[in-house]
């Protein structure tokens, strides 16, 4: 990853009601930095919504709507749209490109928004949609979603005497959006800000839908101390769990590899939705991602 | 000045936005309504419309897209029908508290289960609450004339609200009829360009919108839309004075159309395309030497009680025909929104024409009978089968 200037200025502005050491809060600040000024938000119903503006509070510095939960995607459609038209009939929005970015959670993207996802998609529109995927329902504590990973106990997947936490793996949200075959989607991670802006850069950029998955720990859903949010993140990635890539044309790259992949183990103790856990489950979780990391060569 | 076409309901609609110049349509196709939209994708297809046609996967999604494009700032119009409108509920909420000026036709048409295409209005009905005006057109021309003064009405900037134009499933939407269209130029004079001044989505003047309203602030985004439309109860009159004035053609004073009134003590209440049938049946009476009378509701929300009210004060008979039914309570839905605010009246509810089910001449003037003898506040469904 080179090295870039971080921009000053603060598009994303301190004083939302997100949690010490939130991480939805992260990517809408880096995301922001990121595509700059000329940026229109569409923001799913969720954490980022709900903490950032509670009226006649907002943390926006961009403008933004929120409409419902499951159609941050189709919103961004109509705003393409309604840009298009205006640009092309009545020279409104100027002649410089108007970046449109659909913000949504795990629950809005991979489940009851997949359907606006996978429609807004499919009809090439040029916009960037963001999965901020904090793995489970957090905004209304810790429900299981489709992203929400094999064994992690959430408030309706529970770690019981019977079952051991969630039953199914995670949703694979970046393959399912290659079969759509856009442009550009890669995935991403809090905890490397260089690589997720240039990505959000490069998004933006490109003609046509993008879709970039990020991790974002979250401290309460996830149980584990506010100053952990960045480690925790970076042990995603550093475990193999969570892999940095980009898809490009249907082209796959790898954006990052570790020295050498460190074991799952620590990764899972720091976190209370893991504690249930025996070191046969952990031998299970870890041969899970063994697997998956040969498959992106990992 | 204008140019007589022989066309359905659907594409007089589709015409009607085209003049409109709308900038954005994003609809997704469903029966009755298809040939709207089909018609809509020809005029951008063939360069006619200069718009952006968002080809969505769901009803949902077509509001969900609209709502963003006008509050983008864009003239912005779709079309729906039934178990569309009903996917689309959530939104239509949505569509209205954020105060966006989204112009829809609505093809009214049974709701499942079981499945049935045809037409009754429960499925608009069922949307009464949602803070959505709602115009009920009686034949083609009408659907034309509402959806250019719907886009008048709705971006007013003391009315601000979406605007539903409802016409009859398969009976307008499929009937050619001849339909008068106005020079575009003309039209646009008379709406207008669609210029927000209240907000919209500029990145040079950012805006939230859409945000958290909790218990300090709900009740008053509600009391707003309430007084919203207030005010469109005389915009509604306003603009169709100014149309009628311009077009030479009118509908009552715009709210209301009140047919042969004056002397009538039996009075029908309806809404739709059922009011032609009603106003033949009182042409034949009239030859006979009876009078009887016709109020049509055109604007159903706002809801012009007062003015319907003195318009009933000669009735001493009144049918209300509901092509809706609020299950559990008997009761057709323009029936108990009317007569709640009737003291002292004889009024009878029929239900008639669910499902597409034939309202005929005959049924009429059985009607006309039947309400000078029937108990007050009773129900009958009008031609249920043992």
């Amino acid at each position: 990853m080179a090295g870039m200037q971080f921009p000053r200025d603060e598009l994303f502005a301190p004083g939302h009601r997100g949690c010490a050491g939130c991480g939805a809060a992260i990517v809408a600040r880096l995301a922001l930095k990121a595509a700059g000024k000329n940026t229109i938000a569409a923001n799913a119903t969720g954490c980022l919504e709900v903490m950032t503006t509670p009226y006649p509070e907002t943390a926006w510095r961009v403008p933004w709507i929120h409409v419902g939960f499951e159609n941050a995607a189709a919103v961004a459609s109509g705003i393409e749209g309604a840009v298009a038209a205006l640009k092309r009939k009545r020279q409104k929005y100027g002649s410089e490109k108007v970046n449109v970015i659909a913000f949504g959670g795990d629950g809005g993207t991979a489940d009851i928004g997949f359907q606006a996802l996978s429609g807004a998609m499919e009809r090439g529109h040029d916009m960037v949609y963001i999965m901020y995927d904090n793995e489970a329902y957090m905004n209304t504590g810790a429900q299981r979603s489709g992203s929400t990973p094999f064994m992690a106990s959430t408030t309706t997947s529970p770690a019981g005497s019977h079952i051991r936490g969630e039953n199914r793996p995670k949703k694979d949200m970046p393959m399912i959006m290659a079969a759509h075959g856009i442009p550009y989607i890669a995935t991403a991670s809090i905890s490397y800000p260089e690589d997720f802006m240039n990505k959000v850069k490069k998004a933006c950029e490109i003609d046509g839908p993008a879709f970039i998955q990020i991790m974002q720990p979250c401290t309460t859903g996830w149980g584990y101390p506010a100053e952990n949010t960045i480690e925790i993140g970076r042990l995603a990635v550093e475990t193999g769990l969570w892999p940095l890539f980009e898809i490009e044309n249907g082209e796959f790259k790898l954006n990052y590899r570790p020295l050498k992949r460190k074991s799952i183990d620590e990764y899972l103790k720091m976190q209370k939705r893991y504690r249930h856990l025996t070191p046969a489950d952990i031998s299970k979780i870890q041969e899970a991602i063994d697997l998956k990391c040969q498959e992106y060569g990992l | 000045m204008c140019e007589i076409k022989v066309i359905t309901g659907t594409s007089a609609a589709a015409e009607a936005a085209k003049l409109a110049d709308v900038d954005v349509i994003a609809a997704y196709p469903i029966t009755p309504q298809t040939t709207c939209v089909e018609k809509l994708a020809e005029f951008v297809s063939n360069g006619e419309l200069d718009a952006e046609y968002i080809k969505v996967e769901s009803e949902h999604s077509a509001m969900s897209a609209c709502i963003g494009s006008s509050a983008a700032g864009a003239r912005t119009f779709t079309a729906t029908s039934s178990q569309g409108l009903a996917l689309m509920h959530e939104v239509l909420f949505s569509a209205a508290g954020m105060r966006v000026p989204i112009v829809m036709m609505n093809a009214n048409r049974a709701l499942s289960s079981p499945i049935n295409i045809w037409n009754d209005q429960q499925d608009s009905l069922a949307e009464r609450d949602s803070g959505w005006i709602q115009i009920y057109a009686e034949d083609n021309q009408e659907v034309l004339d509402s959806v250019i003064q719907a886009f008048k009405i709705a971006e007013n900037e003391n009315v601000l609200l979406p605007v539903m134009v409802n016409l009859d499933g398969f009976i307008l939407t499929h009937t050619v009829e001849p339909v008068t269209l106005p020079k575009q130029e003309n039209v646009l004079e008379f709406i207008g360009t669609y210029e927000p001044k209240h907000a919209y989505l500029d990145p040079k003047k950012p805006i939230t919108q859409g945000a958290l309203g909790d218990p300090n602030y709900y009740m008053e985004t509600k009391y707003a839309i309430e007084m919203a439309m207030k005010n469109a109860e005389k915009v509604i009159v306003d603009v169709h004075d100014e149309f009628k004035e311009k077009f030479k053609r009118g509908y009552g004073n715009g709210l209301i159309e009140c047919y042969n009134l004056e002397k009538a003590e039996t009075v029908i209440v309806a809404m739709g395309s059922i009011c032609g049938t009603i106003k033949d049946v009182i042409d034949a009476k009239k030859k006979e030497g009876k009078e009887i009378g016709l109020l049509k509701i055109r604007c159903f929300r706002p809801l012009p009680i007062e003015m319907i009210k003195d318009a009933l004060k000669n009735a001493k008979n009144i049918a209300v025909l509901d092509k809706s039914i609020s299950l559990g309570m008997n009761k057709g839905i323009v029936y108990v929104d009317v007569v709640s605010s009737l003291k002292n009246k004889k009024t009878v509810n029929y239900i008639v024409g669910l499902g597409g089910r034939d309202i005929t001449f005959e049924d009429i003037l059985e009607i006309y009978t039947d309400v000078e003898t029937s108990e007050d506040g009773k129900t009958i469904w009008l031609g249920l089968k043992e």
